[in-house]
């Protein structure tokens, strides 16, 4: 046996994934390809690029939510993350006008919104889920009533809205995989790549911060810093999934969920990869199923809701029988 | 606060919220472009009406769900009454499209009764140490209905009508639009004469049946009542989340749990509150509305996140 696996082993459980996802792109590209070849595939191409993206981003940021938060139930989009997003996007619009929004270049526009949102959840959820890790039902509910609430002001503020500037804030609120800016997309697969970067360099980090706040710091980590990085990744994840196709609440969950299950280890440079790789191949394959097979269109994100609910309720329910 | 206090202020409030319903509105009432007389008749009265009938029905619906569930932080939007009913309506409208009013709210009842009842088998799973589990698996329960009825509105092309019922608001009731409300006004004193038996419902099944309570038949008339108030509110203006759950929050925080002498208050509070946040909805943005549904939602959100942060923990919270 290799040296590397030795130290691994558990590494080689992302090739199968790897493969999958690959044999599934495959499917989604080639699947009853007709002529004109060059411009199906064209338009196959950029939505199996940002079903991958937004999968990946969603995977990955779930596990390090759910490390950072010492909780198997969370994830960012339960706790309102993605709510937030769109509350930023809505009143960044009410604030400046939909013309200066449309006047700033989209690159500029992302990292604006994705600062923003960094900012406001570091402090929102420090404040409002840092206390509470002993209680974690009442942080998961106040997270749940958080999203609500965001969701509630989102909403309020979108009635202040002229139609045509909200038309601008409702590309951001549906979630749809059918237009995608092909601009918008290279930036947030550039950025995909970078915090997946940065996620694996916090994986042996993020390892230690699994055992607990105390033990972490008794063993000598940084804890404080570790959430502050983490969550700041989080944050853009979720902030570059939202604003490519809007929220998708359950998702991550199942991705997470089927992570630690199949690779049956707690290290993150093995557990952040999978979740992004299960992650993008959920997408595709129920894009897969959904357009091909069944002839429908963007449903996908209510069945991923619909799963999702029922997977959650399940998590919930066992882990309370114990 | 003496009692006869209490009632002035209460009423002195509920006339002034009233009478600005009545007249705050898109056109005035004294410009004379329109008969002052016809628009209240039509549309103002009954739009005044409506919000004070789903507010108080919403508010009394909320008390009955958290006694028979034994939990204060549930209400009905929170275990899936509306979404059950909206699958209901769904098929209603998909099975028999031409359907009566009255055939549409029985069949939205009895969706969100069947709704309802499903999730109390669920509860019974659900262990009691810890007061915010149920909440969370209720909350869950209804988004699994609610995605479930989005996905049929959105294969039969119905997604437009589900919008209509998700959010409520008052801006489209008309005389002879939104007399199914009165329900409220029928049901809401044989809560009242109901109220003991309620009380003792949240004591808990045991303590309940050691008293010679009936348990399962007070539950099911409870929920029963729950399901109908539910689906009229449904069906007439839309859902209004939180009113049942801040409501007798407040009530019981203020003056404690005597169910009999606190129904009356908590049917005022539920109305007033909706109508005002109605009369808000006509103001902020005049002469356009935002539903009250929305500014309830917001409102309640955060009285919510108080509750259950900053809030003292009570002997059954």
């Amino acid at each position: 046996m290799p040296l590397r696996d030795v130290l691994m082993p558990d590494r080689r459980r992302l090739i199968p994934l790897a493969l999958m996802l690959t044999g599934l792109a495959a499917l989604f590209l080639a699947w009853n390809l007709k002529a004109p070849v060059e411009f199906i595939l064209t338009l196959r191409v950029g939505k199996l690029a940002s079903l991958v993206v937004v999968g990946a981003a969603i995977g990955a940021a779930t596990v390090i939510f759910q490390t950072l938060t010492e909780n198997r139930l969370l994830t960012p989009g339960i706790v309102g993350f993605d709510a937030l997003f769109v509350f930023i996007q809505t009143a960044l619009v009410l604030l400046f006008g939909g013309s200066v929004q449309a006047a700033i270049p989209p690159l500029l526009q992302f990292l604006a919104e994705a600062a923003c949102l960094v900012a406001v959840s570091l402090a929102l959820f420090t404040l409002l889920l840092g206390r509470g890790a002993g209680d974690i039902l009442r942080m998961v509910l106040s997270g749940v009533i958080l999203g609500i609430f965001l969701r509630g002001l989102t909403s309020f503020a979108q009635r202040l809205l002229d139609p045509s500037e909200f038309a601008i804030v409702q590309q951001a609120s549906i979630a749809s995989f059918t237009a995608v800016n092909p601009q918008v997309l290279t930036i947030a697969g550039i950025t995909l790549i970078l915090a997946l970067g940065a996620a694996l360099w916090l994986a042996p980090s993020l390892d230690a911060a699994g055992l607990g706040r105390q033990t972490a710091r008794g063993i000598g980590l940084d804890h404080d810093r570790v959430v502050l990085v983490g969550l700041s990744l989080v944050g853009l994840l979720v902030a570059l999934s939202t604003a490519l196709v809007g929220p998708v609440t359950f998702l991550g969950l199942i991705a997470a969920s089927l992570a630690y299950r199949f690779c049956g280890t707690w290290r993150h440079a093995v557990l952040i990869p999978a979740a992004a790789l299960i992650g993008a191949a959920i997408l595709v394959a129920g894009q897969f199923m959904f357009e091909r097979i069944l002839g429908l269109q963007s449903s996908l994100s209510v069945v991923v809701e619909f799963l999702g609910g029922l997977l959650f309720l399940f998590l919930l329910l066992r882990r309370s029988a114990r | 606060m003496k009692p006869v206090t209490l009632w002035l202020a209460a009423g002195l409030i509920l006339a002034a919220l009233i009478c600005a319903s009545v007249l705050i509105g898109a056109a005035s009432l004294f410009s004379g472009d329109v008969d002052g007389g016809l628009l209240i008749a039509v549309s103002r009265l009954p739009r005044t009406l409506a919000a004070l009938l789903a507010g108080a029905g919403l508010a009394l619906a909320g008390v009955v769900v958290q006694m028979a569930v034994q939990n204060r932080l549930v209400e009905p939007g929170l275990v899936g009454t509306p979404e059950a009913a909206m699958l209901g309506l769904l098929a209603v409208t998909l099975i028999a499209p031409g359907a009566s009013m009255m055939v549409k709210m029985s069949v939205a009842a009895a969706a969100a009764l069947v709704g309802t009842l499903c999730f109390m088998a669920l509860a019974r799973h659900v262990p009691r140490r810890d007061p915010v589990l149920l909440p969370l698996v209720g909350l869950i329960y209804g988004g699994i209905l609610g995605a479930a009825a989005l996905w049929v509105a959105w294969t039969t092309d119905l997604v437009q009508y589900l919008g209509t019922w998700m959010s409520g608001e008052f801006s489209g009731v008309l005389a002879g639009r939104y007399e199914l409300l009165w329900i409220v006004a029928v049901l809401a004193p044989l809560l009242y004469l109901a109220a003991d038996r309620i009380t003792l419902l949240g004591l808990g099944e045991d303590a309940a049946r050691s008293l010679g309570l009936n348990y399962r038949q007070t539950l099911l008339a409870g929920l029963l009542l729950v399901a109908i108030i539910t689906a009229a509110v449904v069906v007439t203006v839309g859902a209004i989340p939180f009113v049942g759950l801040v409501v007798p929050n407040i009530i019981s925080r203020l003056r404690g749990d005597n169910l009999r002498r606190n129904l009356p208050l908590t049917a005022w509070l539920g109305a007033s509150a909706v109508l005002a946040c109605d009369i808000l909805g006509r103001l902020i943005r005049w002469p356009y509305e935002i539903p009250a549904g929305t500014i309830f939602a917001v409102f309640g959100a955060g009285v919510f996140l108080w509750l259950l942060n900053a809030a003292p923990r009570r002997a059954h919270a």
